[in-house]
């Protein structure tokens, strides 16, 4: 059972490369990618289980050891953001059978679906520095290919955008690789920070500290690196959005709490002020741009901003509290920002438009679309018993300790303001005299509901029983808080 | 070494940074090409430009290179090789379906924000 924790990795690689035969046949492909995501999802169950009991799961590949090869790492956090992440891979799975449309499904959709996954949970997984640059490119690639699919004008224009950003961040990811290489000479993230406690954190990891920053900053679109994020999230089809919004900038906030909690932790002064600072912002510019649109598919884009924004506040205080509310409130926010994403989806195909002045009164001929919406926009916002609430929670509290408290006021208030901008979405869309729209009975919307049930469940089931989760996230943060667990299971000492 | 190695990935990094500012699509992804070299490059030199044997045991060599730098620049050139051919296809395709190459007339402003 030692490669356990590399089947995450290998189950969708695999998958995809089969799928790739199978181009034709859309039923085989619907079949085979299905179940190997519900695998997927049992396999993820099964590590997380194995970690809750072994604790950290490392694997040196081809047995190069630890620093000398590439290392493998699942901790708690990366186990439960890899579940995290098949979970929403197998309900967005569900829902783009019955919504991509054939044109899709026959040029290769899922397999670059199933890429993707293995880009996302490499990059959860791996402990190697430059591997997590690999993983970074395959997820990206695979993103490129998706979020261009179909070929219509618009996401052709915002495609490019897409593209050169993303390109330039790498070659910024490289570029710090080779600094951060030639200041501590290895790559193995556990070696990086015993090497970097072993000299103390000098003027240059600082800079280091600040590209790694602009660089995951760039993916996980933070404050003043989100400009690119509006306008290409737009482009693709719901499916693919709903996939980009709960994973692609997750994977870079990941990283940034990776990054800041186990290597740059010594000197932490300057470069947690900057992260507090840049989360505010981040709050308060995702804010104003939900607030701003009356189009319901940029709200829940600007929404993403904000919760980027508090789950890097909660990582700038780095106090036990706030980094459990981090792990918290960032898987609570995979999964909401998933279920959001599908129920808009539902909106514009019986609507046929995103423009919030043309929908009204869905409520009378939806009522369980708009129920699970409310529910979810409850959650969003973070209303107690539902899961946005603990981790807010959490975050907010660490804040108070560490008396950062216009961070954590702003934390607070945001909270409100984005039921606002929600609740607009929900008054105007679903209130109001009920209309008629153009081919609104072709629509399957019972059938495009399960996935979001599903998750809603779950996020629900994530809240309420915050009591049994928990465990497994304390464990997570206790990763982050002391890193040497983390650098003795990796280097066995 | 380092010294000259240096001047030419400023330089490199120059003439990228001033290609992908300009307005025409096919100027970009020259730059993103000289970007991705002028990358490769920079690893190579941060790694330490050394004299010594190949990094085999037994050889009885007195100094060995380091061979990661060069293990990461071939994963990094593979890398960026497929993003400029993926690159390029879509401004192709771009070009055709759009009848511009001009990233003036592509920002995204016509009546869908």
């Amino acid at each position: 059972m030692i490669n356990f924790l590399l089947l995450p990795i290998l189950i969708p690689l695999i998958t995809g490369v089969i799928l790739i035969f199978f181009s034709k046949n859309i039923i085989a492909q619907r079949w085979i990618s299905g179940i190997s995501s519900i695998i997927n999802v049992i396999v993820s169950v099964l590590l997380v289980q194995k970690i809750r009991q072994g604790g950290i799961q490392t694997l040196d590949v081809s047995s190069w050891e630890a620093p000398f090869g590439i290392t493998l790492v699942s901790d708690m956090l990366s186990a439960l953001l890899v579940l995290t992440t098949s979970i929403v891979a197998c309900t967005t799975l569900l829902y783009s059978f019955r919504s991509i449309g054939e044109e899709r499904e026959r040029f290769y959709y899922y397999p670059c679906f199933n890429f993707l996954i293995v880009g996302v949970n490499g990059a959860f997984t791996t402990g190697d520095i430059f591997n997590l640059f690999v993983f970074f490119e395959v997820m990206l690639m695979a993103s490129y290919t998706l979020i261009v699919l179909g070929g219509t004008k618009i996401q052709l224009r915002e495609s490019i955008k897409y593209l050169l950003v993303n390109i330039i961040a790498s070659a910024l990811f490289v570029i710090t690789v080779a600094y951060l290489y030639s200041v501590v000479g290895t790559l193995n993230m556990a070696h990086i920070s015993e090497r970097i406690s072993e000299v103390g954190q000098s003027g240059i990891v600082t800079v280091i500290a600040m590209l790694f920053l602009v660089v995951f900053g760039l993916k996980g679109a933070v404050f003043p690196l989100y400009f690119w994020l509006p306008g290409s999230y737009y482009a693709p089809p719901i499916p693919v959005m709903a996939l980009f919004g709960a994973l692609l900038t997750k994977v870079g906030v990941y990283s940034i709490m990776r990054t800041y909690t186990l290597l740059f932790y010594h000197d932490t002064g300057y470069t947690s002020k900057i992260l507090a600072i840049l989360a505010i912002f981040s709050i308060i510019f995702g804010l104003i741009g939900a607030l701003a649109f009356s189009d319901i598919k940029k709200i829940i884009i600007y929404n993403i901003i904000i919760a980027v924004g508090v789950i890097v506040f909660g990582i700038s205080v780095m106090t036990p509290d706030s980094l459990t509310g981090s792990v918290f409130y960032l898987i609570h926010d995979m999964l909401i920002k998933a279920t959001l994403f599908l129920l808009v989806g539902i909106i514009i195909s019986i609507t046929g438009t995103s423009n919030l002045k043309e929908i009204s009164g869905l409520i009378k001929k939806y009522p369980g679309l708009a129920w699970t919406f409310f529910l979810s926009a409850l959650s969003l916002a973070g209303i107690p018993p539902l899961s946005g609430f603990i981790g807010k929670l959490l975050i907010v509290k660490g804040g108070f300790e560490a008396e950062n408290y216009l961070g954590a006021a702003i934390v607070l208030l945001s909270s409100l303001l984005i039921l606002l901008s929600i609740m607009k979405i929900f008054i105007n869309g679903f209130w109001g005299t009920p209309r008629s729209y153009e081919g609104e009975e072709k629509v399957p919307v019972k059938t495009l509901m399960i996935a979001p049930i599903i998750l809603i469940i779950i996020s629900i089931l994530y809240g309420v029983g915050a009591e049994a989760v928990y465990p497994y996230i304390s464990q997570a943060a206790e990763t982050l808080v002391k890193p040497e667990i983390y650098i003795d299971a990796v280097l066995k000492e | 070494m380092e010294i000259i190695m240096i001047f030419v990935i400023g330089i490199l990094f120059t003439c990228a940074t001033y290609l992908m500012l300009s307005k025409s699509l096919l100027r970009i992804i020259v730059g993103t090409g000289l970007l991705s070299h002028g990358v490769h490059m920079l690893l190579l030199t941060m790694g330490g430009l050394k004299k010594g044997a190949a990094p085999l045991l037994g050889e009885k060599a007195t100094s060995y290179t380091d061979p990661i730098p060069q293990a990461l620049i071939l994963t990094a050139i593979v890398i960026s090789f497929g993003v400029t051919a993926f690159f390029l296809v879509l401004a192709y395709r771009a070009y055709q379906e759009l009848g511009t190459d001009n990233m003036e007339k592509l920002r995204g402003m016509d009546g869908n924000d």
